[in-house]
Order: structure tokens, then C-alpha cells, then sequence
């Protein structure tokens, strides 16, 4: 069996397991992702020799962890060719950072009557948070829609975006989907309208290679766990400009300047944002999973995922009787394979595959309103990272055709075929 | 193991009714009714019940979602359908005792009937809502109706 992108697979000892009697196919990486060994040595190591707090001891241990803390920011700016360490947020997460955005940027700039524009596509975490500014700030929360195929409808985008528009936030890459959204293009759409354009890079980073500058975005944001790092960590990218106006949402220790009794002030960015001791060996972590991903090269993983989806959307398509959401045609398609097989409720095949070692997931992928957008009420998903490889995407395309046999015929027929 | 396994889950009696649910639909007259929904997958289940003297006159269900959850539904309602409602509420809490993997004694066992063959979703931990969701809405019901 072959090992994954470089043999990757040999540094991920999770995958080295059997589940239900069957060796493991882990294709549950859009909801998180397995870490490798060098990722769990970092924090071993960290607790080990170097655990102290941040930015407020002179001892020794206290300026290594903080060393080692703020290193791995410079790496997580060398990663998205952010311009400083000063424009990357630690945050807990993704949602965090959308929350922080929409919170305190989104609630100053949005004035009655404004608008802000999403996409059909959108995890709730790139909804619920606008949906609260909308209401807050009695704005209005608008949609990007799809064309039949499933991608963005740019023709749509720029009817959508206008002069009242104040943000605009769009996935990078979906989760369900399996598109990347023209960013780019979106922001200089926005930027035109005088609008912001705040880019949810969940399912991007992890896969393909960032670049803040030139997709000229004014936030990005992205989780460590979807990365190969642990939960519990995840960044808010600002252009330096807009980081240094936008107003904290948290305060306490870390993030003051000077505290009297009735007034305080804050640090500069980023540290103003980060009250309260951080996540700090999550953060070393990530600075020790973005080595990891270099060392394979954000080019190769792009492409040895792209060979996977090359191989195996093609063979998907034609199971009788499936409905594969996105564009059908593998060049257009990301990792993220989502899928319905008609008659059968995505829980019972998640089930089926399970029992046969595979891990997806079935639900609605925390994108109610795309589902309702697809007049689906669920669906199943299968998604790729670089350890994954050609003879998994077999032993899921055959468990696919054997759980539609299964229902078919009942338990008769699939005791015999044991 | 494989899809073997899957035969424990998914028995002759469970496939059967959820490809043929009974009591599938909207009574007439409820008493009273109670919509379920399972946020994680988006099962949906509303039972509605016409109580008549303490007993159970007419019971039924509609909504959508997987084998289980559909079957569940529809052996609940053959359960319930005509039992009092101290025995319904005794015999909803021995069903999600069994789903949970405890035991029930012998005379509700055999009052759940067919019902208690979904017991075996106790192997499969992440089933067990769906298995679970329209009894509970069931209990809601017959909990506000008895406190009425
Ligand atoms: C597109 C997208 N945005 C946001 C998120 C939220 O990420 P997290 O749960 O790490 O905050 C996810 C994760 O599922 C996602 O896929």
C-alpha cells in the first residue's frame, strides 16, 4: 500500500489502527485533521523543558516560552506572506476569529441600512456572527448565490455587492462543496464598492498556498486542529492598518498597556487583542505543524490532492443512483467530496462505512442554509489530506457500492457475501 | 467484521418499518403534539396523540429522517397505540433504558414487543438519538398532557 505524499502516512501513528475489524481510512480531515509525530514531540518538549507564562516573567523558562511563542507567530506570517507578525491574532479558532471581526470591526463600520454580503455556501460561522451585526446594526444580510454546478455565481456577486455594501465575507475554500472561491476577485469587487473583504480560510490553508497580500484581503482567518495542529488554537490575519483601528472584544492581564483605576489602555497589535494567558504550547504546536507542511511544500500537497480527486471523483459519479454535490469535473474540485445515495439517509451509509473502518461524516455540515439551498437535508462527506491515498478512495468507492447492496437486498444477501 | 455487523443493527423488523412506517401521518383531533428535532443531522420528528380517558385513542407521526429514527417512530406508535398513558410513560422510559444499553424487566420487554428490537442500537453509540428522538417528543406529549 502505498504511504501517502512522501510516505507522510509513517508520521501519523492514529492511522495505524484498526476499526470494526477493518484497517482505519480516516476521510473525516475537513472536520479535523491527524497530527504527526513532530507536532506531538513540540508540545511534549514544550511542557517538558520550557512551560512557563508569557510576557511576564524575567526568568529564564519565561523568555524561552515566549521566544518559542512568538516565533511560531513569524512563521504562521511567513505561511500566508502576511507583511509582520503584528497583523497575526492567536485565537482560539476560525469561529473565534470570525466572531471577533463581525463583533467589534464588523459592529463599528456597519451603519443602519448598510449591507453585508455572504455567500449560499457559507459555514455558520461565516453566518450566524453576520447575522448578528445585520441585527444589531439594522443592516441587511445579503447572499451570493451558486451556478447549477455549484460554484459562486460571480455574474450574481456583482449584482449583490454595491455601494451600501460594508463587508463582504466569503469561504476561501467549502466545506461541502468542494470549491475555492475566486478571493481575489471578490475582494477587488469589494474593494471598488469601498467594502471590506474578509476571507474564512478554515478549508484553504490547510491545502493550498496562501497569500494575504496578493488576494488583497482585509481579514483572513483559519483554525491550527483542520492543519495538523491541535484544538484550541486558530488565527485572525489584519491588514495592519484596519488591526491597529479595530478595538479589542476581550480585556484583562496581556493585553493592557497602563491600568489606573477608572481607565486603561492597550498594547499595540497584536497583542491588544489577546487577553489572559494564551494557548501557548497550541500555538508553538502550529509553528511545528506549518514546518511539517513546508518540509512537504504547500505545491505538493495541492497536487498530490488533486491526483486523489483526479482518481477518485470520477469513479464516485458513476455509483447508480448518487448525486455528487459541486462541479463535477475533478479539476474544479477540492478534497471534499459530498454525496447522497438515492434513497438511503446519509446516517445509515455513515454507519454502513463505518463498520467497515471508514470515517466520514453525515450531517449538514454546519451549512443549514446550503443544504436548504440544495433542498437537501443532509449529505455525506468524504475529504482527503496527503496521507490519504488511492487504495482508500477504493475502499470507500467499493463500501459504497456494497452499503447500497446492502439496503437493497436486505441482511440476507450481505450475510452471504460475508 | 464489515458490513456483517450491520445486520445487527438494521433487522428485517427495523427496514420494514421505516420503508413502511405505520401511523404515519396527521391525526385528527390531537390532544396534543410535539415537534423533535435532532440539530446534528436534521432529523425531524412530530408526533401528535389523541388522549381519550386517560388511554391513548389515536397516536401518529410525520417528518423525515434515517432508518432508525423513521423506525423507531413507527414502532413507537404501534406500542403506544390504545395503552393508558401511566403504562405509555412507564414503557417510554424502558425503551430508552434498553437503548442505552440497561436492562428492563421481563413484562416491559414483552409489552415493547418489536419496539424492543431497536435495543440492539445500544452497540452503535452514535444511533442512539436517533433511535431516541420521537420517544422523547412522545414523553413531552404525554408529560404536559398529564399535568393538564
Ligand atoms: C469553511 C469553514 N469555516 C469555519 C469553520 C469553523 O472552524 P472551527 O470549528 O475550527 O472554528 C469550519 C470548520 O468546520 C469550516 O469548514
Amino acid at each position: 500500500m502505498s504511504k501517502g505524499l512522501n510516505d507522510s502516512r509513517t508520521d501519523f501513528p492514529i492511522l495505524d489502527q484498526e476499526v470494526n475489524g477493518e484497517p482505519l481510512v480516516y476521510l473525516d480531515n475537513a472536520a479535523t485533521t491527524q497530527k504527526p509525530v513532530s507536532v506531538l514531540q513540540t508540545i511534549m518538549h514544550y511542557y517538558e523543558h520550557d512551560n512557563a507564562n508569557v510576557h511576564r516573567g524575567v526568568h529564564t523558562l519565561a523568555e524561552r516560552a515566549t521566544e518559542q511563542f512568538e516565533a511560531a507567530r513569524d512563521k504562521v506570517a511567513a505561511f500566508i506572506n502576511a507583511p509582520s507578525r503584528k497583523t497575526i491574532v492567536y485565537t482560539r479558532s476560525t469561529t473565534e476569529s470570525l466572531n471577533w471581526i463581525a463583533s467589534s470591526f464588523g459592529n463599528a463600520m456597519v451603519n443602519e441600512g448598510d449591507e453585508i454580503v455572504i455567500s449560499e455556501l457559507e459555514h455558520h460561522s461565516n453566518v450566524v456572527p453576520w447575522q448578528q451585526v445585520a441585527k444589531n446594526q439594522h443592516a441587511t444580510l445579503k447572499y451570493i448565490g451558486l451556478t447549477a454546478d455549484g460554484e459562486l455565481d460571480m455574474d450574481d456577486a456583482r449584482k449583490q455587492i454595491t455601494d451600501k455594501t460594508k463587508i463582504v465575507a466569503i469561504a476561501h475554500a467549502s466545506n461541502v462543496m468542494g470549491v475555492v472561491n475566486p478571493i481575489k476577485e471578490l475582494a477587488q469587487l469589494a474593494h471598488a464598492h469601498n467594502a471590506y473583504m474578509v476571507a474564512d480560510g478554515a478549508q484553504s490553508t490547510p491545502h493550498l498556498k496562501v497569500d494575504v497580500q496578493d488576494l488583497d484581503v482585509d481579514f483572513y482567518a483559519f483554525s491550527g486542529h483542520k492543519m495538523l495542529a491541535p484544538t484550541g488554537i486558530g488565527i485572525l490575519y489584519g491588514k495592519p492598518e484596519i488591526l491597529d483601528e479595530m478595538e479589542p472584544t476581550q480585556f484583562g492581564g496581556e493585553m493592557i498597556n497602563e491600568v489606573h483605576e477608572q481607565a486603561a489602555d492597550w498594547k499595540e497589535s497584536p497583542w491588544k487583542f489577546e487577553a489572559g494567558t494564551p494557548n501557548i504550547s497550541g500555538a508553538i504546536a502550529l509553528g511545528s505543524a506549518i514546518d511539517y507542511l513546508n518540509n512537504l511544500g504547500m505545491d505538493n500537497i495541492s497536487a498530490y490532492e488533486q491526483e486523489l480527486v483526479d482518481y477518485t471523483l470520477p469513479k464516485l459519479t458513476q455509483i447508480d443512483g448518487i448525486t455528487v454535490y459541486g462541479p463535477h469535473d475533478p479539476a474544479k474540485h477540492t478534497g471534499v467530496l459530498s454525496f447522497n445515495l438515492e434513497g438511503l439517509h446519509p446516517h445509515d451509509v455513515a454507519t454502513g462505512l463505518d463498520m467497515d473502518g471508514i470515517a466520514v461524516r453525515a450531517g449538514h455540515h454546519c451549512a443549514q442554509p446550503l443544504m436548504e439551498y440544495l433542498s437537501c437535508e443532509a449529505t455525506c462527506r468524504a475529504s482527503f489530506y496527503f496521507y490519504n491515498t488511492k487504495e482508500e478512495a477504493d475502499r470507500l468507492l467499493d463500501a459504497l457500492n456494497e452499503v447500497k447492496e446492502f439496503f437493497a437486498n436486505g441482511t440476507s444477501k450481505a450475510e452471504r457475501t460475508v | 467484521m464489515g458490513l456483517a455487523k450491520l445486520n445487527e443493527l438494521y433487522k428485517t423488523v427495523i427496514i420494514d418499518n421505516a420503508n413502511y412506517p405505520r401511523h404515519k401521518g396527521q391525526i385528527a383531533d390531537p390532544t396534543g403534539e410535539m415537534q423533535l428535532k435532532n440539530p446534528t443531522c436534521g432529523d425531524l420528528i412530530k408526533v401528535s396523540v389523541k388522549v381519550d380517558d386517560g388511554k391513548i385513542a389515536d397516536v401518529g407521526f410525520t417528518g423525515s429522517g434515517c432508518t432508525i429514527s423513521q423506525a423507531s417512530a413507527s414502532l413507537m406508535t404501534t406500542v403506544l397505540m390504545g395503552k393508558d398513558v401511566k403504562t405509555a410513560r412507564r414503557l417510554i422510559l424502558a425503551f430508552s433504558k434498553l437503548i442505552s444499553g440497561g436492562d428492563i424487566d421481563d413484562e416491559d420487554e414483552e409489552l415493547l414487543g418489536d419496539a424492543a428490537i431497536v435495543g440492539s442500537v445500544a452497540e452503535f453509540p452514535t444511533r442512539i438519538k436517533c433511535a431516541a428522538l420521537a420517544w422523547h417528543a412522545m414523553d413531552e406529549v404525554l408529560d404536559k398532557t398529564q399535568k393538564s
